[in-house]
């Protein structure tokens, strides 16, 4: 578990501190050493306008990471209250919050972000709106189950005894109690957020040139793929460990805050 | 005086008429059994008169107080209520001191919450220490001495027993039932012990009554002994 918790937090080291961790200025262009192979002073290489690509990848996960973490913690929080809410409440509001989440939740994610991503602009900010749209529906749907469950238990009523209001019930006494779960999914999908913002940037729907996001720079080495792979294999390998690594620390979360534990 | 009044009260579930036409009254100080076959509506009714859930007929009265739709929380400094699964009762993410402290807390304003809730813990047999024990480290026995430390931190005038016993082995069941009657006789309150074991309701109750087919039937007391000389 720890050494989990290390990688994920050596990631999040670097994508915090990339600006002091860069060998070379990422968005400096050297025309004369434009798609240098790795060598000993750019070990990753140069990119077609001459960019160091270590330090690209670098600066990238400080996009990449910091905006998908910046999303998960949106729609993870924002889609569990309103699930939480909606369970809690139930009557007309449930109804209305759950049939809208039907529908989000009735188109593929990714279809459906690339439409929103395509209507709204371009730009990072743009295809994170474009995910946090549709991924709320899943937090939601989570934690209205739970916080239907927790509904039932004599605690919730010993609770509504003890003279507690609804909001001191849902904060002490609810969420508290659905937290791990949401948690564990969150760790779960955090994977999938870099995976989904990587592919709306990789599509151009993303991350604006110069900016250095793993999946712009995937669309940038595409190309290039035959004659200078480097370029593309970089942030590939970079988007592949970093997933892998939250993955892994998912599942582990999951275990660990499963059953008894929990 | 009449602690609580019930009057008429109906309920459904879908097309199932699962209490009819329910009268009764508990007077201060007063232990009143129901006994009833499981399923036959004994915990819905201790439901109903804590308005944790509503009844489709009829009225229901606490300390004279018409609480049949009443809303808010303040009816409840009048009446308590220990539930079956003790360790359920307690949210697992709380310490047992700050569960016991939340009525005390919200009714009484008191200042010196843990002390206070430490007296009730020795009032119902429990180290201090169970202040900071969470509901997964103590037994299913403390956790309902627990339980009724909480119920009666606020000195109501009520307190429903639903079951409470039924989840404990015998000896920790009669250890239970010997600290309500206590503490319910010390405190003057009134008791409705909701139970579908007879023989617990003989150290406890002064007078019980059966639901059975959603109706409640008096049991008189020579038909009372006989059958707990059928139970023993």
């Amino acid at each position: 578990m720890k050494k989990y918790f290390a990688a994920a937090g050596l990631l999040i080291f670097i994508a915090v501190f990339a600006d002091f961790l860069t060998p070379f200025d990422p968005y400096v262009q050297d025309l004369e050493g434009a798609l240098t192979p790795p060598n000993s002073i750019n070990l990753l290489g140069t990119d077609r306008y001459g960019r160091d690509v270590l330090s690209r990848v670098i600066i990238g996960s400080q996009t990449t990471l910091c905006a998908a973490l910046a999303l998960l913690a949106v729609i993870a929080s924002v889609g569990s209250l309103i699930g939480a809410i909606c369970g809690y409440k139930g009557g007309r509001l449930d109804t209305f919050l759950m049939r809208m989440s039907d529908i989000f939740l009735a188109f593929p994610q990714m279809v459906f972000a690339i439409a929103a991503a395509g209507a709204l602009g371009g730009g990072l900010l743009n295809a994170a709106a474009a995910l946090a749209i549709i991924g709320w529906t899943k937090y939601a749907r989570i934690s209205r189950g739970l916080v239907l469950s927790i509904r039932s238990m004599p605690y919730f009523d010993a609770a509504r005894m003890a003279g507690s209001s609804s909001i001191e019930i849902l904060f002490a006494h609810v969420l508290p109690n659905i937290a791990g779960t949401i948690l564990v999914t969150a760790a779960l999908d955090i994977g999938t957020i870099i995976m989904e913002l990587a592919g709306l940037s990789f599509l151009g729907l993303g991350a604006m040139p110069p900016t250095a996001e793993w999946g712009a720079m995937m669309n940038n080495g595409r190309s290039m793929l035959q004659t200078a792979p480097w370029v593309i294999l970089a942030p590939g390998t970079a988007i592949f460990i970093t997933v892998a690594t939250f993955n892994l620390l998912g599942d582990k979360l999951r275990d660990f805050l499963g059953g008894d534990r929990q | 005086m009449k602690i609580l009044d019930v009057r008429n009260v109906k309920k459904f579930f879908g097309k199932r008429l699962i209490l009819n036409d329910i009268n009764f009254t508990v007077d201060a100080g007063e232990c009143l059994g129901i006994v009833g076959l499981s399923g036959g509506g004994k915990s819905t009714l201790a439901k109903i008169i804590a308005r944790l859930i509503p009844c489709d007929f009829g009225e229901i009265f606490l300390c004279g107080e018409d609480i049949t739709h009443a809303t808010g929380n303040a009816f409840y400094k009048n009446v308590q209520m220990i539930f079956q699964t003790p360790e359920d009762s307690f949210n697992p993410r709380r310490t047992l001191g700050k569960s016991i402290a939340e009525p005390i807390k919200n009714f009484l304003d008191d200042k010196n919450l843990r002390g206070r809730v430490e007296n009730f813990l020795a009032e119902v047999g429990l180290p201090k220490n169970y202040y900071e024990r969470y509901p997964r480290e103590v037994s299913g026995g403390e956790c309902q001495r627990a339980a009724i430390a909480r119920a009666i931190s606020i000195s109501p005038k009520l307190l429903i027993c639903d079951e409470a016993t039924s989840a404990l082995d015998v000896n920790t069941a009669e250890q239970i039932v010997t600290l309500i009657k206590k503490l319910c006789a010390e405190k003057n309150i009134a008791c409705l012990f909701i139970t579908h074991d007879l023989a617990t309701l003989k150290k406890l109750a002064d007078r019980v009554l059966v639901l059975e087919d959603g109706r409640l039937k008096t049991l008189d007391e020579s038909k009372f002994k006989e059958v707990l000389a059928w139970s023993d």
